[in-house]
């Protein structure tokens, strides 16, 4: 061996994308100053000011809380209170619905610590969710605690912190039901070793799965009843959708060092427009039907259509945000299916964008990336 | 005495929030500790007889008052009466359970309904003519849009306490009090002397009705009650705690000289979805099934409600267990300690439903949600109730026919053949006349007339009650009532709306009123010289004479009325179809489809006239194509003309020196509907073949269209058979390879089958 293996410790600093309690630092820190009501044991803050970490406001020192989740009150409100009843939290909603995003901000706020993760997919073995082997050292001490490798959710309840699960409903069955004993004895056994890890105070699980996809592993109600469901809607309005665009689409390019291009309000009220009338299936005036493409068009894609748009106007643009650099993402986005797709977005841009008042640009854009 | 001071000091005004559990309670708490000696509660004086009925009914119930007179102006739905529904939680209708209960005299303050209705219907009439004479509507109708401060004043309170809601307000202020602290009633009174304090004084109607609730309230001061309790609207308990400030003199100078009708009162059952439809005579309870229980369950609202919500989901098959009751009412008490308030209200508990029992479905959970949160009851009055004649009727009908009023929707089925089923029929269509809809009929009974069922969907609506004192002008009873208003509408009905009028009294079983609907009819007929008109009413007619057979009607003057109808049009028919363009030609044939339809099942003589006429018709020139062609058609197959006769005709149709477009109009007619006949009678097909060779090239472009028009309607295989005749044709008749080969029927064999097909085919009359 003579060259060394580059270091895995990395500086939090260099994060290409930090975690949330990272970036919101500041807040949390003054959020707990300010925070004078009751904390559930274990908990950072009061529930009070998770919800208002996650909403936004200004205290009374004049701090700004930045909002994290734009919508409905009530959906946040019944998140935090889920959490600090001890019962484990499902978010559910069509992919792009922020779920991950809810997840690690009130990970983030509840626990200081957004980072006990597991990863749902097909492949999630039993390990992931309870406790795998350091086999060398089992091979050569026996079993010891020391050779016990805890999984994220055995860290959580250990710590007496939030574990999260995304995708639940893509584990295996078998797998998601490891997780039952979890929620309702709140202890993890380990057999070999004859002892038990008993969750402390503060530990919760926060799941995200989305009921969009077909051929996933439905949960079985054994868990199902385990967990307080939330759905989290499609915004409401479309003030609301451009509001969330702008804030991500701002904050993704700070932390991309991308180079600073004015975000035109009207490019990102164009693509939302385009998205909410395709997902809807009829426009905003409501007086033309059109179809609805196979894709989700969620708002986390408008995002990444606005930041792709981005980073063409800066490196290969005139460094403005012009319509030509959203059409080919905004394609990419719709269609999705080359062919029954195809005709729904050409027909979309011949009936609706064709003749609206001053997208002849983003019309003819459009056209050139498609011809 | 005549100039001394009113004594107030056994006074005690309980200004509460209309159908507000919280006041309802607080009203029962305060009236036990007071014990008052009288008791004066909003509402219209008229109604003082009927407190005696309290114990009887069971809410929600409403007060009702209508004007009495039966003529004057015109009315119209919602001006000559008016509501004041109570509901269980109501504190006006605690007041009224508790003096009810221990005998205390209990009278009713509000400014009278003869006034208030008097004042309605005339604003009414007053816009009715502003409408009528546009001009005159010069100045803008006064805005009579009350600040919302004077709708909801406990509201604006709340929300200067820092609530959104005012009943969890209210609960918070008058609820959570302990034991031996005083009646929050005092507090209110005050705090509503400040809000109004900062408003304009009161005018019109609202200081009219504060006048005489003072009036009320000094008469029963003065009769010498030591204690004397007034449960009235928040908003108006500093005007009446401080009666003696006001001079009596402004008050009597205030109520003099209103306009005045004759009243009656009594009560009527309500519901709780009237109770929350925001609109009309509801209350704008959001959720009174909510409040219901609020007010009910005697402790643990939450956990009850919760509870009762997961009965509901198991009965719908769903899955709901304890733990998740537990669960569910966990998190509905930690929602509400998140913002901030002492008890979980509607929204947690609707929230901790949805995440909780019904797993994040939020469709399943609104159901459940909307269904409880309305808790759909209704009141109920006992039988000494005041009623018109009419409604004591129907009580009377409900009960012997064990159909009771529910406030949702049933469907019910009916067998005619059973006596009683049909007698329900019966009701449910007289009452229909007296535009009392409470059975809507169904599908299946508006479509097949010939069957001896009835489906209805049946809801009543409180309003159905007025509906029913309205009607009860017509008669005392709902059988004479419903002749008297069947007898009316013929008056002024014409031909088409008489026969479906004839209908109705037939469904409705009005023995009485059809012999003066069916006069009128004929009378009708008779001057009405539109045959189409004539033909469009004789459908129901013959189906009503045949439909008698399954009610038990008698069908003999209808039939004669039907045939007297079908010689009319016999006798019009050749005129009429003079000069029709092909539109209305087409609309023609439907006619004479219909009326020979109704002829057939009339049968006898006079559909020996009508063939007669169609006949003559047929011989005819100048009648359109298309006529020409369907009746012709309407002969052959009713074996009134003779094959080589019906060819003969073709021919002449289809001549070459007739119109190639006439022709195509008349083959049109003949094949409309089925062109099997071409199958079957292979000189007509020739024929055909023919003309269509003959023609020139233009003129075949210029009649395809309407020949692609007539073909174009037949079923895939009768194309296909009609193909094969023509390809016959062509080849050799008798040599034809692959040619259907029709097998040799025995025709003795036959014989009885064919009679009894034919029998059921025209209902035991043959074609004659």
């Amino acid at each position: 061996m003579t060259t060394s293996a580059p270091a895995i410790r990395t500086d939090a600093a260099q994060a290409l994308r930090p975690h949330a309690e990272q970036t919101h630092a500041a807040e949390l820190e003054a959020l707990a100053k300010a925070d004078d009501r009751q904390r559930p044991p274990g908990w950072k803050l009061s529930p009070w000011a998770v919800t208002q970490y996650l909403l936004g406001t200004t205290l009374d020192d004049g701090t700004e809380i930045t909002p994290k989740y734009i919508g409905a009150r009530r959906v946040v409100e019944i998140a935090v209170a889920t959490l600090a009843t001890d019962r484990a939290l499902l978010l559910i909603g069509v992919p792009g619905t922020a779920k991950t995003w809810l997840s690690e901000h009130l990970a983030a706020a509840v626990s200081g610590d957004s980072t006990l993760l597991v990863q749902g997919t097909a492949g999630t073995s039993e390990e992931a969710v309870r406790y795998g082997w350091n086999y060398a050292r089992l091979l050569a001490e026996g079993p010891s605690e020391a050779a016990l490798v805890p999984s994220p959710v055995m860290t959580a309840m250990a710590r007496g912190s939030i574990g999260r699960i995304e995708e639940l409903t893509r584990m295996p069955s078998d797998v998601q039901d490891g997780l039952i004993t979890v929620l309702s004895e709140k202890a993890l056994p380990v057999a070999e070793l004859g002892i038990e890890v008993q969750a402390q105070r503060g530990f919760n699980i926060i799941a995200t799965a989305n009921d969009r996809d077909r051929g996933v592993n439905d949960l079985s109600s054994a868990l199902r009843r385990r967990f307080n469901t939330v759905v989290l809607p499609v915004p409401d309005s479309a003030e609301d959708e451009v509001r969330i665009v702008t804030q991500r689409v701002e904050q993704l390019g700070r932390a991309l060092d991308l180079p600073e291009v004015p975000a035109s309000l009207t490019e990102i009220q164009r693509v939302v427009t385009v998205f909410r009338e395709l997902r809807s299936g009829v426009t905003e005036d409501n007086g033309t039907k059109v179809k609805s493409p196979s894709g989700t068009l969620s708002t986390a894609e408008a995002i990444s259509v606005i930041t792709n748009g981005i980073a063409l106007a800066a490196h290969f643009g005139d460094g403005r945000l012009r319509p030509a650099d959203v059409a080919a993402g905004i394609q990419g986005a719709v269609v999705q299916d080359r062919v029954s797709d195809g005709v729904v977005w050409r027909e979309y841009l011949e009936t609706v964008a064709r003749g609206r008042e001053g997208w002849g640009d983003f019309y003819r854009a459009c056209r050139e990336v498609g011809a | 005495m005549a100039r001394s001071r009113l004594d107030t000091s056994g006074l005690h005004v309980l200004g509460v929030r209309h159908h507000g559990p919280g006041s309802a309670r607080a009203v029962r708490a305060a009236l036990e500790e007071i014990k008052p000696e009288a008791v004066l509660i909003e509402g219209p004086p008229e109604a003082d007889a009927l407190t005696s009925l309290v114990g009887e009914l069971e809410p929600p119930v409403a007060l009702l008052a209508y004007a009495a007179e039966k003529e004057g102006p015109r009315r119209d739905a919602g001006e000559g009466w008016a509501f004041w529904p109570f509901a269980s939680f109501s504190p006006e209708w605690e007041a009224l359970r508790y003096a009810v209960g221990h005998g205390v005299p209990v009278r009713f303050c509000d400014l009278p309904a003869a006034h208030t209705l008097a004042e309605r219907m005339a604003a009414a009439e007053e816009r009715r003519q502003r409408e009528e004479d546009p001009d005159a509507a010069g100045e803008a109708p006064e805005a009579e849009e009350p600040e919302r401060v004077r709708l909801d004043p406990l509201g604006v309170l709340a929300e200067a306490a820092g609530y959104d809601d005012a009943e969890r307000w209210w609960d918070d202020v008058v609820e959570q009090r302990g034991p031996g602290e005083p009646s929050p009633f005092p507090a209110i009174a005050d705090a509503m002397a400040a809000v109004r304090a900062e408003s304009a004084p009161e005018s019109g109607r609202e200081a009219r009705r504060e006048a005489y609730m003072r009036q009320t309230l000094r008469a029963v001061l003065r009769e010498g009650h030591q204690r004397v309790a007034v449960v009235c609207g928040a908003w108006h308990a500093p005007a009446l705690r401080d009666v003696a400030d006001h001079p009596v003199k402004d008050d009597t100078a205030l109520l003099r000289g209103l306009p005045k009708v004759r009243v009656n009162t009594t009560w009527v059952p309500w519901t709780h979805g009237r109770l929350a439809a925001a609109s009309g005579y509801g209350a704008g309870v959001a959720a009174p099934g909510w409040y219901h229980h609020l007010f009910t369950a005697p402790d643990l609202p939450v956990h009850r409600w919760l509870t009762d919500a997961a009965r509901l989901l198991r009965e719908e098959g769903q899955p709901v267990s304890s733990s998740h009751v537990i669960e569910g009412v966990r998190l509905a008490e930690s929602l509400a300690v998140l913002r901030g308030r002492p008890l979980a209200g509607l929204d947690e508990v609707s929230e901790a439903l949805t995440s909780v029992l019904c797993e994040g479905e939020p469709a399943r959970a609104a159901l459940v949600h909307r269904r409880m949160a309305l808790g759909e009851r209704m009141g109920a009055v006992p039988p000494s109730t005041p009623m018109v004649p009419l409604q004591r009727d129907l009580v009377a009908a409900q009960k012997r026919l064990r159909l009771k009023p529910e406030p949702f929707d049933r469907d019910l089925d009916l067998d005619l053949r059973k006596e009683n089923d049909r007698e329900r029929g019966v009701l449910l269509h007289r009452l229909r006349m007296l535009d009392v809809p409470w059975g809507v009929p169904g599908p299946s009974a508006g479509g097949s007339k010939g069957t001896f069922r009835e489906s209805w969907r049946l809801r009543w609506e409180p309003e159905m009650d007025v509906a029913l004192i309205e009607a009860s002008r017509w008669g005392t009873t709902v059988a004479s009532a419903a002749a008297a208003r069947a007898a009316d509408l013929a008056a002024e009905a014409d031909l088409p709306a008489l026969t479906s009028l004839t209908e109705r009294c037939l469904l409705a079983d009005l023995g009485e009123a059809l012999p003066r609907v069916l006069a009128l009819l004929t009378d009708r007929a008779a001057t009405d010289s539109d045959v189409t008109h004539l033909m469009a009413a004789l459908p129901p007619l013959a189906r009503s004479a045949r439909y008698g057979d399954v009610r038990g009607t008698d069908g003999t003057r209808l039939r004669q009325v039907g045939e007297q109808l079908l010689r009319r049009v016999c006798v019009g028919l050749a005129p009429a179809v003079h000069g029709l363009d092909d539109e209305a030609a087409a609309e023609f044939v439907r006619h004479v489809d219909a009326t020979h339809n109704a002829a057939t099942l009339l049968g006898g003589e006079v559909l020996a006239d009508w063939t007669a006429a169609l006949a003559s018709l047929a011989r005819r020139d100048a009648v359109p194509g298309r006529i020409a062609g369907r009746v012709n058609r309407m002969l052959a197959d009713g074996g009134l003309l003779e094959p080589a006769e019906l060819r003969g005709r073709l021919g002449l149709a289809m001549s070459p020196g007739a119109e190639p477009a006439g022709a195509a109009a008349w083959l049109e007619g003949f094949l409309q509907g089925s062109g099997l006949i071409l199958v079957h009678d292979e000189a007509l097909l020739g024929l055909i073949d023919t003309w269509l060779l003959a023609l020139p090239e233009e003129r075949f472009t210029a009649v395809l269209p309407l020949l692609r028009r007539t073909f174009g309607n037949f079923t895939g295989p009768e194309r296909t058979e009609i193909g094969a005749a023509a390809q016959r044709l062509g080849s050799a008749p008798a040599a034809a390879p692959g040619a259907p080969v029709r097998a040799d029927a025995d025709t003795e064999r036959a014989a009885p089958a064919l009679a009894t097909a034919l029998a059921i085919l025209t209902s035991g009359r043959s074609l004659g």
